[in-house]
């Protein structure tokens, strides 16, 4: 029985990699959050604005490599960042000026906001391969580990490597500033209050004199932001691929509405949820239970719930748990 | 007779093809209580809707301070001194009492401290509740906070859409001395009561509604008298 190594090896394959990956799919559910909570609808585009927001990000990101300007241990894509915020916001307040303000003044169900959205995403999906292609794009660059497997084994004398890569700690001191900014922004600032009274009484809101379209806007840019934000994350800590982005809109809406469509806290704590679960069902643990069994018991499979293949399923599984037995999710958001 | 301080004349419209109001005249003086009664479908919160231009009018105006305002949107009514209670949904249950009084001084741009005081002085309940979100207090508080929402913007009218649905009889008692408080301080008030007799105890002036038109004006008082407006409005 080895406690440590144990320790280690779940620290290795399931704790970090399972935190960086909650907090990518924390910040998405963020934005699909906010944008359910003040427009009313389901942005079934925001894994394509992710993607597009990655492809402006990645452009930018080789364009400073060819000239030589770089961030020495941290990726380049940080610098390209702002920029591809700034565009991806320039794109989603046109998408609202011509496409979403037309059903939004006819007062337009939900249910047809989604599907127009469903169209919104087939375009930004052609758009982004158009320009960048469909093949996987690795930009990341810079240092790779903040501490290597062997690094840590020098340091403990554990068998058991403990690898830290820089993209996982980037990803998570990311995600701490962005979503520390949100809810400050959301509770102390006049507009951010405006938003969540917004979202909470929309005709109370239009009583006291509050401007919907600024709401909106603001949303918006806020929404595409976050998506930028966690598209060039995940693409830092994996690597880009535009259908790789269209299929994480599954665990992003799981997250969203495991925690309670509406509710910010809701979408952090459900892209945790979601993330745990992912990788602790489709990891082997033949190498922890090794290490914590007697050599006689030891686990001749691999005590792998599920192949890797089968992890939206998971998603897939925890939403309609979620959906059968708790509406309105963990944080009490919306109803669906 | 001098042009009252806010009037709704002669409204007539609806929500579709048929219309609910038929030539309604409201009007309330300043600092004055003007309650609106009448049996279930009169059409009293429509007229109150109406006054506020939450509906669209096909024939009649509505005036404050002598200026027509009748193609103003509600928000635009709000900036120029009116303030409208809901009867339901009339909070943002999700935020703070004080967020709630916050919200509702959004268009201000001066100092909202002095106004939030006073509304704490006439609810001292909800300076207790401050820091609490909205949607966890009781009927009757939910009510304060939603006039005290009203009174953030500093409105010359108040409009109140049955304020003391859903809550208990002392509460009732309790929220008409308030009103009564808030028109003693130069607010005019124009609301719409279920409880015709207790409202019109407390009113200058009194609207009886029947399908959309006047049946009844006069004071509180005269109504209350009437032997006709007794026997077929307030159970003899």
């Amino acid at each position: 029985m080895d406690i440590l190594n144990a320790l280690t090896a779940f620290l290795n394959f399931v704790f970090i990699p399972a935190t960086a990956y909650g907090a990518q799919l924390a910040l998405g559910a963020l934005g699909v959050t906010l944008i359910y909570g003040i427009l009313r609808f389901s942005n079934f585009a925001h894994g394509d604005t992710m993607a597009l927001g990655t492809t402006v990000v990645i452009l930018m990101t080789w364009g400073l490599q060819a000239a030589g300007i770089g961030l020495g241990p941290l990726p380049t894509a940080l610098i390209a960042l702002p920029f591809g915020i700034a565009v991806m916001a320039g794109v989603v307040l046109a998408t609202d000026r011509m496409v979403y303000r037309f059903y939004r003044r006819k007062r337009a169900a939900p249910t047809i906001l989604v599907i127009v959205s469903l169209g919104v995403m087939f375009v930004m999906n052609g758009i982004t391969r158009f320009i960048i292609g469909v093949e996987d794009q690795v930009f990341a660059d810079g240092a790779r580990f903040v501490l290597t497997a062997r690094q840590f084994r020098d340091l403990t004398g554990l068998d058991e490597g403990l690898a830290i890569r820089t993209t996982q700690v980037i990803t998570l001191v990311t995600a701490v500033v962005v979503v520390g900014w949100l809810f400050w922004f959301l509770t102390r600032t006049r507009t951010g209050k405006s938003m969540r009274a917004f979202s909470d009484n929309e005709d109370l809101a239009l009583l006291s004199g509050i401007n919907p379209e600024r709401v909106v806007a603001v949303t918006w840019i806020i929404a595409a932001a976050l998506a930028t934000i966690a598209g060039v994350l995940y693409g830092l800590d994996k690597s880009f691929k535009p259908f790789t982005y269209f299929q994480l809109l599954l665990p992003i809406f799981a997250a969203a509405i495991v925690g309670g469509l509406g509710s910010p806290l809701g979408a952090i704590a459900g892209g945790f949820v979601i993330a745990f679960s992912e990788v602790m069902v489709t990891y082997a643990w033949k190498k922890v239970v090794t290490y914590l069994l007697p050599e006689s018991l030891a686990p001749e499979g691999l005590v792998q719930l599920m192949g890797t293949d089968y992890k939206f399923a998971v998603s897939f599984a925890i939403l309609i748990l979620v959906l059968l037995f708790l509406p309105t999710g963990l944080f009490k958001g919306k109803s669906v | 007779m001098a042009e009252p301080f806010l009037i709704g004349e002669e409204m007539t419209g609806g929500y579709g093809a048929a219309d609910i109001l038929n030539g309604c005249t409201l009007a309330v003086e300043q600092g004055q209580i003007a309650v609106i009664v009448g049996p279930n479908g009169a059409g009293k919160s429509t007229a109150m809707k109406a006054v506020f231009g939450m509906l669209r009018l096909r024939r009649g105006s509505v005036r404050l301070m002598g200026q027509d305002i009748t193609a103003l949107s509600p928000q635009a009514r709000v900036a120029r001194g009116m303030a409208f209670v809901p009867q339901t949904q009339n909070i943002f249950t999700s935020m703070t009492v004080e967020e709630n009084l916050e919200m509702g001084a959004f268009l201000r741009t001066d100092d909202i401290r002095p106004t939030m005081e006073q509304v704490y002085e006439l609810f001292p309940i909800l300076r207790q509740k401050r820091r609490q979100a909205a949607g966890e207090l009781s009927g009757g508080q939910r009510q304060q906070v939603a006039v005290g929402r009203a009174l953030m913007t500093q409105p010359k009218v108040l409009m109140l859409d049955e304020p003391t649905a859903g809550v208990s009889p002392i509460v009732m008692d309790e929220l008409f001395d308030r009103i009564i408080e808030i028109a003693r301080t130069g607010i005019s008030i124009l609301m719409v009561e279920q409880n015709a007799r207790q409202a019109l105890e407390i009113a200058d002036k009194g609207y009886v509604l029947v399908q959309g038109a006047n049946r009844f004006t006069d004071t509180g008082r005269a109504l209350l008298a009437d032997p006709e407006v007794r026997r077929t409005f307030l159970g003899g």
